[in-house]
């Protein structure tokens, strides 16, 4: 079993998926709520909602359940992303900015959204993904930036 | 045991369930996701194995937990109640798909990667937490 997760493959991949759906699941099915990291991490900048523990536990289970699977499943620790300042801070400033305008991100819209057949994660799964392909094509490919 | 520790025990394993997750599937590698964006150069298809793994059961079991009236340990559901595709949908999920390309995070596997103690990561969310609070601003 540990073996098998070493080296990277299309099921490993599928078997993450799998356990990020279940997460999504247990979370709609006992506490009724979306699983969007987004809506859950934002929602702490307000501060009426600054006091839900829960979310705090569920962040804290984001960084606990990574160090659990590399500890346990002895995943190799990824690199680092780039070490651009310009484009951690861009990069950031605008993740942020337009997953709060957007209300969302990929676990939000792209799984819970689209499991629900919303028209709106559909749509705004679309245009994130599309937004991706165009400026990674743009800033690697056109710019040689990243 | 009140609901609301049932739920805060609920919240922490669902955090844990999508953090190993995330790592499992590779997402918390910003080059394996910025690799899935590069379709017109050397594409890695993983991201898109891992989203049909998480539809695969979110599909199906979503269509299940919405028949019922609520959920187990709360008395309703807390779902987003917006139907129309509006031009803050479309607008702030482009540039946020923009914000993604030039990193290759997003907000979960930013977080569960501050588990690897990269000062880049910290510099990301930093900056994240400041732009949607520049949104959330907005009129």
């Amino acid at each position: 079993m540990i073996e098998y997760f070493s080296q990277f493959n299309i099921a490993q991949a599928t078997f993450g998926g799998l356990l990020i759906g279940l997460s999504a699941t247990i979370l709609l099915k006992y506490s009724g709520r979306i699983a969007g990291i987004c809506g859950i991490t934002y929602a702490l900048l307000n501060k009426a909602q600054y006091r839900d523990y829960w979310r705090w536990l569920f962040l804290v289970g984001l960084v606990l359940g990574s160090l659990l699977a590399h500890l346990f499943l002895e995943i190799k620790i990824p690199e680092a992303p780039t070490s651009n300042l310009l484009l951690l801070i861009v990069g950031g400033v605008l993740t942020g900015f337009g997953s709060k305008l957007g209300s969302g991100c990929t676990s939000g819209h792209g799984i819970a959204g689209i499991a629900r057949l919303s028209k709106r994660s559909i749509a705004a799964t679309i245009t994130f993904m599309c937004a991706g392909f165009i400026f990674v094509y743009c800033l690697r490919h056109l710019m040689g930036v990243i | 045991m009140t609901l609301t520790s049932k739920r805060r025990i609920v919240a922490l394993i669902s955090g844990i369930l999508f953090g190993s997750g995330l790592v499992v599937s590779g997402m918390t590698d910003a080059s394996k996701v910025q690799g899935f964006l590069d379709i017109f150069g050397n594409w890695d298809i993983t991201l898109a194995f891992v989203m049909i793994g998480a539809l695969s059961v979110t599909l199906i079991s979503f269509r299940f937990i919405l028949r019922q009236t609520k959920p187990g340990f709360d008395d309703k559901f807390h779902l987003p109640s917006a139907t129309k595709i509006d031009k803050k949908l479309i607008v702030g999920s482009f540039i946020f798909g923009a914000g993604w390309a030039i990193v290759g995070y997003c907000p979960g596997p930013a977080i569960a990667s501050l588990a690897y103690g990269y000062w880049q990561t910290l510099v990301f969310l930093i900056a994240m937490l400041f732009g949607a609070y520049i949104a959330k601003k907005l009129p």
